[in-house]
Order: structure tokens, then C-alpha cells, then sequence
């Protein structure tokens, strides 16, 4: 073996500077599962279901913040790794409502007692709306992992749901800390933060106030960033579920950064919208108007039908008529006053084709050279 | 952009001016405050107001409004006087050297605070710490822009850049922000009065003659048309009597409103495109219902000059319809037919007649959008411009002299008045304002005021104030903000009912014609 390499699983792989054990695996298509580990944050393996077992390590060790070191022999599912993710599973789904029915019977009780008790906290008697979009419920299918090795903890704090955009669900958070690198580390609003200690951690925004009242800006990416029920849209919330959407990838339609978005789309409605992750410019990150700024597009107020004024009131038309009309106007303006008496005010918001034939339109049709939009206002 | 977003955390300095980021570009804004507190980059930020930014910035220079060609004029002098600049750079790619040398003698950072009230020492550091990089990238935004000297502003920046030798490599440049999602396409299209697509002249002969081939007709006007801003006042004159307005808001975003309302009644016929009723379209003779974003096939090109698809998600809402169908539609009508099957149709042909489009097509942006210049299919994009050469040769620097803005503060209007945008709500609202958590978030305009203006107005947090200006009147809310500084009073320009430009000044560059809605004079009473 040479020098620079790691073996994985039996084959030897090349290790650039600055590797993880993770980097080398994600970049050989070697599947190492993650939960806090956050692309872009500083790794913390806290949660520990990354870890690899590395031949004459004291320890397992978490794959996201190990450096690969050159002539490490490293195990991604060895018996001993297996044993450890499923403990740490197991915690995590202790640790909270997760009634997603992985969770079987326990010495407190059925599963419909603990249904019951997450009833009474969420003010909902279905299982948890991240059902099928949950990375926890995702390992501990994988890991086939049930809720019931420990006794579930105490729920905590309250749901909070006051805001117009995210419902934050502590009895689902797992604090593993995604949502926290997401906001200062790659947003970098330092809106919220781990709480309290031990077993009273939460995470908090300033002095543990909602977030309205906080320095938060409702970007969202910790909603994108968690793993579980935690941190959900409320508009998706118990509407949405994977499956049954359609994501369409589209550009952005406020500022100029042209974030890449999927619009998540059932009904003929948009219900959630969520940053391309894997490519530019926005690499996943959106802001409060692109993320949930998109209600205005089944807004009972939208145009629906050409409208011509008839003594200084609107009467609906249909396009025959609109157009007829339009077209034989401009062609007498153009034909009486001359091309230089119109003018066209193209839009900085509508696509390049369209701006295309506004202005050949304007050149070609009308002939003038009259066109110009709102770059400058 | 000259260069790309992801760009800016390769800087070594970042300077910031005219932009309040995190509100208008909040994720460039994310990508700056990553390189700032997270990094070892430096950022520097002027702008009159306390912008949330500030909390990021290693030096905030606050200057006095519409003094941007004064304090930069600062850097420069200090720059030239401390030997700071890019000799190599200077030498080989620039010309006017001797001439800018001669304007910025008098620009002494004792001369520059005087007028600009940065403090010199400021200046000084400020002016090391950008020309010191090995990498200093510009930001601006509608700050440096909106001004009658907007364009003196953006070359005064480029001078910086091109003195310091910050072009043309990753995390440098001088990169405008644009503030909609297709300004960028929009210019690039030809939706200008003086250029076809890909800022070709309409009065150059031969461009004349090669568009008039592709489109197959004769007689093209090669005579500049009216900018927007000389429009609409002749529509007062009744110099132009028909308006066709495509998915815009005059009668919320232009300037001194009240006479840019009587314009639009004195017009013969409008028609307006949009997909809600607007304050423009309730004046129109018709109004035609389009499509939005989520409803329609086409392309949008990003401040970075990236080229990017736009995708149908959903129907839209009753008989509207795509925006370049209608205008199709109109054209046949008149005589001119355009058969198009789809938006894919029409990209294919402004590629062909657009030469930075050229190499462009759907199926090479379907997963990742591509910058133009992209003369060839085989050619990679252009992320960051001007690395070997300025496509005119030499880049010129210009040479030029500090003028104020055209309105003052007197004793009958004490106070500045300067406009922008807030986080939850974009431009004239059209969208935003019928969305309810933005709303919820944002639900009225608002007067920022300083503590100490507050103070000496005996003003109070909440009061309803009028604002008035040499044009007009409105009323806002009073909100006091150590975002205000002493002097200059802030609104919103989203909100109709309280619209901040029945207040602002139609003053125009007189290159750009854009408005000077970043200055104008007011005064404040509480309202009765």
C-alpha cells in the first residue's frame, strides 16, 4: 500500500490533505450513515452514529471529524459499529415523541398509551408529520431499531407555533445541533443556540424567547437542516408528505441571486419549497421570501381573465377581444402619431424569452426604440 | 458581477457599500458574513445607515448621503500618497492614470471628511486595509447607484479596483447586486432603449442590418429610444400617447409619484401585463393576465450573470397566460406573426443573434446554470470577466470631481431622507403584500429615526407621522433605530398606501437617467 492511502472495507482508497474519514467515503460512493454531521459546520460528532471502527483504535470512531491518516484500516459496518449505532438509536428515540410506529411496546405501557401521551402534548393523533422525511426514523429502519430498549424521558418544553412559518416541536428535537451550525455557521444569524444544561438542554433562541421576538429572520435553513419533526414549515406540516409531491427545481423569482429552489407541488399547489443543496449559487441556503414567500401564487386576487375598461370600469374580456383590441390601437397610434409617440416598459421580472420578444416587438412591430424596465428603480 | 457570488469568501477584503445585504440579498449576505466572522477576512463596510452588517464589519465608515465619489476619492489619494497601488496593474491594463492622479491631489483625507463626515482617520485605515489585500473584492448595490451621480459613483469604484489591481481573480472585483430576479436578462435582452440583445447598438449599421436579417423585416429604428424615467414625462407632454407596461409598478416604484400619476392620466391607451391588479394596471384601458414564475418554462440570468432555467410547477390560475405568448399574440395581430412552440424555441433564437448567448442552450443548463460570455456550445462559461484583458483594451480610469446630491437639507425641510427595502417585503409589494406571514412580519411602512432626532423633534415610538418632501406628503409610523443616524430619516418604498416615492426627487444621472431616491429633503410633523 502505498503511502497517501486508507483501506475501507477491504479496498485501499487515496486521502487528500485535510480528509475525514467521512470525506474519503462520501467521495468513493461508500455509504457511512450521519445525523448531525452538517456539510460546510464544523464537525462535532456529537451524535455518533458516524462511527468506523479503525484497526488498533481504542474506541470507535465518529467518521465526520476523524482525519484520514495515511495506512488507517477502517470498518464502515463491522459488528461492533453495527452494536454502537443501534444504541445510539436507541436513545435517540427514547428521548422524545417519536411515535412514528418504530416505536413497540415498553415497559410503560402500550404503544397506544404513548400515543396517547404525544396526543396530549402536540394536539394531534396522528403519528409525527416528519413520517417518511425523517433521517432518525430513516437509520432506525436500517438498523430496524424500535423505541422501546429504553424507557421514554420526559417531554420537556412546549410546542412553540407562534410565528407565521415554523413550528418548533422540542418533544421531537434530538439536539443533535444541525439546526445550531445552520444558522451560525453558514448563515451566520446567530439567532439561536444550545440552552440550559444536561438533561434540560434545548435549543434556545436569545434568552429563550419564540423566535418572533428573537434576532431570527425566518431563512429557514434550520428547518432544512433537521433531521426530525423538530423544526417543520407549518404550512407543510400534517399537508405534505414526500411521496405525494412533486419537486419541481426552478430559479428563485425575488432578488437577483437566483437561488436554485425545488417547489414541493401537490394539487396544483405549492406547499413547501427547499434550496438546492448540491449546486450554485445558493448551495442549499434561501431566504425568508424564497422560502416562504410563495403563497401570492394561488392568491384569490390573481389576474384570471383580460379585462378592457368601459367607462372608467373593468369588464371581463376574452383574449379575442383583449388582443384585437390592443393590437388595433397600437397599429392606429404607431400609424397616426407615429412609432417615437409608444412606448414598452419590459420587466426585470419576467424570463429572457420574454424580454426577447418585448423588445423584438417593440423594434420590429412598433418601431421604436422606446423600451426599457425598472433596472434603475 | 465581475465575478461569481461564491467568489466573495476568497477575499482577503471585502468592502460593502450602498448594499444593506441581509435584507436585500440575504444569502450573498450569508457568504459575506461567512468570510467575516468566520474567516480571517476583513470587511469593510460604509454606509449612512447602521445596517445590520455593521455588527460583522471590522471598520464601518458611515459617510454623509450622496458623498460616495468624495470618500473615494479619499481611498485613492491615500492609496496613490502611500505607494499602495497595483504598479504592474496600472501600467498594463489601464489608461488615464496621469489625469486621475491630478483630481485626487485635492481629495486629502482632511478635505474628504469635511464633506463627507467620515472621520480622516478612517479614511487612511480603510484605504491600506483594501489596497493591502492580496484579494479585495466590491460589493454595492442601489446605495452607490441612485444618485444623480450614480455613474460617476460606480467608475469612482472601478478606479478603486483597477488602482488597487483587484480584478479579474478570484475574490476580487467590483460586483453591482441587482436587486430582481431578472435585471441582469433583462439588460442582456435588449429591454433598453439604446441596445438589442447583448448590449448591442441599435445605432451601429451593421448590428441594424444583421437584426433586420434574423427578424426578416426592414426599417429598424437606429435612433436611441426613451429611458423609462424620460418616458413617463412625456407622457405628460403628450409626446407619447400609448404605453404597453409589462410586469411592472410605475405608480408604486417611480420617482416623485404624485407627477408620474398625472403622466399616466394623460396618456391615449395603456395596457398593462401582470398578474395582479397593480396600482399601474387600475389605470390601464386593458389589462392582459399573465403567468408567474411557477407557471411557465424559460430562463432567468442571476446577478453573477449565470444563466439559469425556470421551470413550470403548477397551472396557472384561469385563462392567464405566458408572458411572450400575449406579446406573440399581439404581434400576429399586427401583422408580424411570431410562431414559437415553446420558450425553448425563442432561447434557441436570442442565442443566435446574441453573441455572449451563443454557446448557451437548455440542455446545457438543465442541472446548473452557465455565465455569459458563452460564445460557443463548447465553451465553458465566463465566471469571473476581465482576467487577461477589458474587452475595450485598456481599462479607462476616469478622473472625476465629488458634486452633492441635487436636493438639500434647508430650514424649512431639516431632514435627509433616504429609501430602500425591508427583508419581508420586495419592491412595490405586488407579491409579498399578499402573502400573509410575510405581512404578518412586515405589515405597514414605518419613519426610522435616530434616538437623538427623535429627541429633538419630541417625536415618540409608534407616533403617526406625516412626512413631507417639495413633492408630496404621506404618513408613517414613527420607529426610533440605532440603524438611523443623526439627520437622515429612512422609509420603506414597498407600501402603496404610505408609498415613499411621493416624496423622493426625479433628479436624473444624467448617463444612467436612474433617480436620485437615495436623497431628497423632508420635514416631519405629527399628524393631527
Amino acid at each position: 500500500m502505498t503511502e497517501n492511502q486508507v483501506t475501507i472495507n477491504g479496498n485501499p482508497f487515496p486521502v487528500q490533505p485535510d480528509d475525514t474519514i467521512l470525506d474519503v467515503a462520501r467521495r468513493n460512493s461508500i455509504d457511512i450513515p450521519t445525523l448531525c454531521y452538517l456539510k460546510g459546520a464544523t464537525p462535532t460528532g456529537a451524535c455518533r452514529i458516524c462511527v468506523v471502527e479503525v484497526e488498533n483504535a481504542r474506541n470507535l470512531l465518529p467518521a465526520c471529524s476523524t482525519p484520514a491518516q495515511a495506512g488507517m484500516v477502517i470498518h464502515t459496518e463491522s459488528p461492533a459499529v453495527v452494536t454502537s449505532r443501534k444504541m445510539s438509536i436507541e436513545l435517540l428515540l427514547a428521548s422524545g415523541n417519536h411515535n412514528c410506529a418504530v416505536r413497540g411496546s415498553d415497559e410503560t405501557g402500550s404503544f397506544t398509551d404513548f400515543q396517547l401521551g404525544v396526543q396530549a402534548q402536540d394536539h394531534s393523533d396522528r403519528l409525527c408529520p416528519a413520517w417518511g422525511d425523517c433521517t432518525l426514523q430513516d437509520l432506525a429502519y436500517r438498523y430496524q431499531v424500535s423505541g422501546e430498549a429504553f424507557p421514554a424521558t420526559e417531554v420537556k418544553y412546549p410546542l412553540e407555533s407562534v410565528n407565521p412559518f415554523i413550528v418548533r416541536d422540542f418533544s421531537r428535537c434530538i439536539l443533535c445541533g444541525r439546526c445550531v451550525q445552520a444558522c451560525n455557521e453558514v448563515q451566520v444569524n446567530n439567532a439561536i443556540n444550545f440552552g440550559y444544561r444536561g438533561k434540560n438542554s434545548k435549543i434556545v433562541a436569545a434568552g429563550d424567547r419564540p423566535l418572533k421576538d428573537s434576532d431570527c429572520v425566518f431563512c429557514g435553513e434550520c428547518v432544512q437542516a433537521c433531521p426530525t419533526g423538530a423544526l417543520m414549515e407549518k404550512d407543510a406540516r400534517y399537508r405534505w408528505r414526500p411521496w405525494e409531491a412533486e419537486k419541481i427545481r426552478t430559479t428563485c423569482s425575488y432578488c437577483g441571486v437566483g437561488c436554485q429552489l425545488d417547489l414541493h407541488v401537490k394539487d396544483n399547489t405549492v406547499f413547501k419549497v427547499t434550496g438546492a443543496e448540491e449546486i450554485a449559487p445558493n448551495y442549499g441556503s434561501l431566504c425568508v421570501k424564497g422560502r416562504f414567500g410563495y403563497k401570492f401564487i394561488n392568491s384569490p386576487e390573481r389576474l384570471s381573465s383580460p379585462m378592457i375598461k368601459e367607462n372608467g370600469e373593468f369588464r371581463k374580456a376574452d383574449w379575442n377581444e383583449a388582443l384585437d383590441l390592443v393590437a388595433r390601437r397600437f397599429a392606429e397610434n404607431r400609424d397616426s402619431h407615429g412609432p417615437d409617440s409608444m412606448g414598452v416598459l419590459t420587466s426585470a421580472r419576467i424570463a429572457n424569452e420574454d424580454n426577447y420578444l418585448a423588445q423584438k416587438f417593440t423594434r420590429a412591430v412598433l418601431g421604436t426604440n422606446n423600451i426599457d424596465h425598472c433596472a434603475r428603480l | 458581477m465581475t465575478n461569481t457570488i461564491a467568489d466573495v469568501e476568497e477575499a482577503d477584503v471585502i468592502l460593502v457599500t450602498g448594499s444593506n445585504t441581509t435584507e436585500n440579498h440575504p444569502v450573498i449576505s450569508s457568504f459575506v458574513k461567512r468570510a467575516a466572522s468566520l474567516k480571517d477576512t476583513k470587511l469593510i463596510l460604509v454606509d449612512p445607515r447602521r445596517i445590520k452588517l455593521a455588527e460583522h464589519a471590522d471598520m464601518w465608515l458611515r459617510p454623509n448621503l450622496g458623498t460616495d465619489v468624495a470618500w473615494i476619492n479619499g481611498l485613492l489619494h491615500v492609496i496613490l500618497k502611500e505607494g499602495l497601488y497595483d504598479r504592474d496593474f496600472v501600467e498594463n491594463r489601464t489608461q488615464g492614470f496621469e489625469a486621475l492622479q491630478e483630481m485626487i491631489e485635492k481629495f486629502t483625507p482632511d478635505y474628504v471628511s469635511e464633506i463627507t463626515g467620515i472621520p480622516s482617520r478612517q479614511i487612511i485605515e480603510a484605504a491600506r486595509l483594501y489596497a493591502g489585500a492580496e484579494n479585495g473584492a466590491i460589493l454595492y448595490c442601489m446605495g452607490i447607484t441612485q444618485h444623480i451621480s450614480g455613474t460617476d459613483n460606480v467608475k469612482s469604484l472601478a478606479n478603486l479596483a483597477m488602482v488597487s489591481g483587484n480584478l479579474g481573480r478570484p475574490g476580487t472585483g467590483v460586483n453591482p447586486l441587482r436587486g430582481q430576479n431578472n435585471v441582469q436578462g433583462a439588460c442582456d435582452m435588449g429591454g433598453l432603449p439604446n441596445v438589442f440583445t447583448g448590449y448591442q447598438k441599435v445605432t451601429d449599421a451593421d448590428t441594424v442590418g444583421k437584426m433586420e436579417s434574423a427578424w426578416n423585416t426592414t426599417g429598424l429604428s437606429d435612433k436611441a429610444g426613451l429611458p423609462v424615467t424620460e418616458m413617463i414625462p412625456r407622457a405628460h407632454s403628450g409626446e407619447i400617447k400609448a404605453l404597453y407596461v409589462i410586469g411592472e409598478n410605475p405608480l408604486v416604484s417611480d420617482p416623485d409619484l404624485n407627477h408620474a400619476e398625472e403622466s399616466f392620466s394623460h396618456l391615449d391607451f395603456l395596457v398593462v401585463q401582470d398578474i395582479f391588479m397593480t396600482e399601474t394596471a387600475q389605470k390601464a384601458d386593458v389589462v392582459l393576465p399573465t403567468t408567474c414564475f411557477a407557471e411557465r418554462d424559460g430562463t432567468f440570468t442571476n446577478t453573477e450573470r449565470r444563466v439559469q432555467r425556470v421551470r413550470k410547477a403548477v397551472h396557472p390560475p384561469g385563462a392567464a397566460r405566458e408572458d411572450w405568448r400575449i406579446i406573440a399574440e399581439i404581434s400576429r395581430r399586427m401583422g408580424y406573426p411570431m410562431d414559437y412552440k415553446n420558450a425553448s424555441e425563442i432561447f434557441d433564437e436570442l442565442a443566435s443573434v446574441t453573441p455572449s448567448y451563443a454557446g448557451l442552450s437548455y440542455a446545457r443548463i438543465e442541472r446548473e446554470g452557465l455565465h455569459w460570455p458563452c460564445p460557443k456550445p463548447e465553451h465553458p462559461g465566463t465566471p469571473i470577466l476581465h482576467a487577461q484583458a477589458f474587452p475595450i483594451g485598456r481599462g479607462n480610469l476616469h478622473a472625476i470631481d465629488y458634486i452633492p446630491p441635487a436636493e438639500q437639507v434647508n430650514d424649512e425641510y431639516p431632514l435627509y431622507l433616504t429609501t430602500g427595502r425591508v427583508l419581508y417585503q420586495y419592491h412595490t409589494g405586488s407579491m409579498t403584500r399578499r402573502t400573509e406571514g410575510l405581512n404578518e412580519r412586515a405589515p405597514e411602512s414605518f419613519v426610522e429615526i435616530s434616538p437623538a432626532d427623535a429627541e429633538k423633534y419630541g417625536l415618540q415610538e409608534g407616533d403617526k407621522i406625516r412626512i413631507a418632501s417639495r413633492r408630496g406628503e404621506i404618513m408613517a409610523r414613527m420607529t426610533i433605530s440605532d440603524k438611523a443616524v443623526d439627520g437622515t430619516v429612512f422609509i420603506p418604498f414597498h407600501y402603496a398606501e404610505a408609498a415613499a416615492n411621493r416624496l423622493t426627487n426625479s433628479a436624473l444621472d444624467p448617463v444612467s437617467k436612474i433617480p436620485e431616491y437615495k436623497v431628497c429633503a423632508v420635514k416631519l410633523s405629527r399628524a393631527a
